[in-house]
């Protein structure tokens, strides 16, 4: 009887003690802005610093406190959303004349890790309505862009890119000549008008159902990639149907649906850029795509550093704080270095795509590949500094690993961009 | 009417500060630092203000090195028309009475009508520069602001107080000089587009020779050291020893 008192006590003491510290997780800061502020002010010019401060002061205050109840009910906030769009975040890179901020992408890069530090899965969408922003804004014509822009800058209306189908992931567009699983979705043109129908579904798309615009990427021409076109679909067109949510490992606070069109009719007035460039728009959008990942996969890390470090410090075994062990430091030390190596990677291929170097996309792959791995691994060893700790949602830890974990597999695999690398080096004189 | 607010440049508030090795003070090399939380309420009060239709111009002014330009393009992110940056070449000798020599100079040339601040800096809680400048200008004053009203024909300045036994509302002849608390109101973010017109609005540079104002150091900090670490507490037997120690040692009752 007594055994069971005594055990239950240091129990409840330990719970305790988790909860008051988790409290104290979630809402301090200060190492943060002791660490990831410094590393790179040197780089940064001053607007980026202020693009920082403010990107981590609305995070701070807007997606950290809530992140874990957003994942835990699948909760889509639309609002903070919204709010994070009336500070300018919707549209980032879009032209001034329909509400967008004309940044470059090393400041977009700055903004989302800022952001994907209070919470990764929100901040990754709105990575992805920036991307249909952005591709709306470069291949749309004068009454595309006036018509969706200022909506969609706002975050009025939202926006999903649709080109991943239950049959064509990695090969999107069957890069080889034969023998391959193709674009499924085909868009036919209607008799006796210039209008198309759209039949076919996509698969594992951000925002679906939620979204008011969707930008279909559908076959229709001939086998391959220039036989691709871009559409914007728009909800509640007939025939525009969604499955349920997917219950989903990670990125809980976004809905993940397939999109399904049965003879939906789009007027030619909603093709996105001419006819057979859809696969150029594509591609387009996911080198941006990718640095935007990468840097939510460094935002997110820097977190579970951040918070393995507090925790490790203040955690006592064996007599002392855990960081008086030397492996505890060489694991910290070694995680700074593998996120400090990330960041530098993902703002070089901002840069090169901001210069428009033809080795953008070989940077931006390389970026993702190397940045969504590393980061993973950070958060994944954060979870293993919080010893049980880490393992309890009481923590934040395991959301991130959670959340980062898909990051290795969307914008395209970190196998296809070993691809898309050697394709690039084959190419060097 | 013109507003001028003044503003510091201090450790962020999130920031847990360390002491530096000699003791000389706080560690800010390393550190990130933030426009002070009461000067950032300031701002927001005085732009709210100029919304209101009220003022015409927010002038946002701060002392010190280089650095404070970036806290003056805070304030010009948030909103405010233009800035002013007193150089000088050593921020540690701006005590309050130095601040407040030279917002009387810069007021002279300015000439605004209201003069706001945060009510204290949050790195030496003085309390004491928006009292002091007020003085020296024989302007009206009012401190720990929770609500502040221009009336319509902008000749006077309606005042909540946040004071020990409650709120006093008090009615200032412009031009006044009014300090801000913490429930005046919530700052606003700056947002993108801002923090970019920010660049294309000027930043007047002036030293005080110019204002000719002469700064003396007439405060000198000795040391600085942290606070003693809290003492393990005291475990009592009875009821009694606890009253017998609340009553003679903590002195309660």
């Amino acid at each position: 009887m007594a055994l069971a008192t005594r055990s239950s006590f240091r129990t409840l003491k330990a719970i305790r003690g988790a909860h008051s510290f988790c409290k104290h997780a979630t809402s301090s800061g200060s190492s943060s802005d002791r660490v990831s502020s410094l590393w790179d002010e040197h780089r940064l010019t001053a607007d980026q610093l202020h693009f920082r401060a403010l990107a981590t002061d609305f995070a701070k205050k807007e997606l950290l406190p809530n992140g874990a109840q957003w994942d835990c009910d699948k909760y889509f906030p639309v609002e903070v959303l919204r709010k994070a769009a009336g500070l300018g975040f919707g549209g980032m890179f879009c032209a001034e004349d329909v509400g967008g901020s004309r940044l470059n992408r090393v400041d977009g890069a700055v903004i989302f890790e800022a952001l994907a530090y209070g919470d990764v899965s929100t901040t990754a969408y709105l990575t992805i309505h920036n991307m249909c922003c952005s591709l709306i804004d470069r291949y749309g014509n004068d009454q595309q862009r006036n018509h969706w822009l200022p909506k969609l800058i706002q975050m009025e209306f939202f926006s999903s890119y649709c080109l991943t189908e239950p049959s064509s992931g990695s090969d999107a567009a069957s890069l080889q000549a034969k023998n391959y699983y193709q674009l499924q979705t085909t868009a036919r043109q209607a008799h006796g008008s210039s209008d198309y129908i759209l039949n076919g579904s996509k698969a594992f798309i951000s925002g679906g159902s939620v979204s008011d615009l969707y930008l279909v990427m559908a076959r229709t021409g001939a086998l391959g990639p220039k036989g691709i076109s871009c559409f914007l679909l728009e909800k509640g067109m007939p025939g525009l149907s969604f499955g349920r949510p997917e219950d989903k490992l990670g990125w809980r606070s976004q809905p993940t649906t397939s999109v399904v069109m049965e003879e939906v009719r789009v007027p030619s007035a909603n093709m996105l850029g001419r006819e057979g460039q859809g696969f150029a728009i594509a591609m387009a959008g996911l080198d941006g795509g990718r640095i935007n990942i990468a840097s939510c996969s460094c935002g997110g890390a820097q977190f579970c550093l951040d918070t393995a470090q507090e925790y490790a410090s203040t955690r006592k075994q064996f007599g002392k704080a855990i960081t008086e062990f030397q492996s505890t430091q060489f694991k910290l030390a070694d995680m700074q270095t593998a996120l400090h190596a990330s960041r530098l990677m993902v703002s070089n291929a901002a840069a090169a795509l901001d210069a428009g170097s033809p080795k953008a996309s070989a940077c931006a792959a390389m970026a993702k590949r190397f940045a969504t791995d590393a980061c993973f691994n950070i958060a994944n060893d954060a979870l293993q500094l919080h010893g049980g700790y880490g393992y309890l949602k009481d923590y934040p830890v395991e959301r991130y690993l959670r959340d980062l974990r898909v990051h290795t597999i969307l914008e395209g695999t970190n196998e296809i961009m070993r691809v898309v690398l050697f394709r690039h080096m084959l190419q060097q004189p | 009417m013109k507003v001028m607010v003044a503003v510091k440049r201090v450790v962020d508030y999130a920031v847990k500060v360390r002491i530096k090795a000699d003791k000389s003070g706080v560690e800010t090399s390393n550190t990130k630092m933030s426009m002070n939380p009461f000067c950032e309420i300031a701002v927001e009060e005085a732009l709210r203000i100029k919304e209101a239709g009220r003022a015409s111009e927010v002038v946002v002014v701060s002392m010190g090195g280089e650095q404070c330009v970036e806290t003056i393009r805070t304030g010009l992110a948030m909103g405010a028309d233009r800035g002013l940056h007193v150089i000088t070449q050593d921020s540690s000798s701006l005590f309050p009475l130095a601040v407040a020599k030279l917002l009387q100079a810069l007021v002279s040339s300015e000439q605004p009508r209201l003069l706001l601040l945060g009510k204290q800096a949050i790195d030496d809680d003085c309390n004491q520069t928006g009292q002091m400048v007020a003085g020296l200008l024989g302007w009206p004053q009012a401190t720990f602001a929770s609500k502040v009203s221009i009336s319509d024909d902008k000749e006077s300045v309606c005042v909540e107080r946040e004071v020990d036994g409650g709120i006093e509302t008090i009615q200032l002849q412009l031009p006044a000089v009014v300090t801000a608390d913490l429930r005046l109101n919530t700052p606003r973010y700056a947002t993108l587009p801002n923090i970019m017109k920010a660049k294309k609005k000027s930043i007047q540079r002036v030293t005080p020779e110019e204002l000719n104002v002469v700064i003396g150091s007439d405060l000198e900090v000795l040391e600085v050291t942290e606070p003693p670490k809290r003492k393990a507490g005291v475990m009592v037997a009875s009821v009694d020893e606890l009253l017998d120690k609340l009553k003679n040692e903590a002195r309660v009752f």
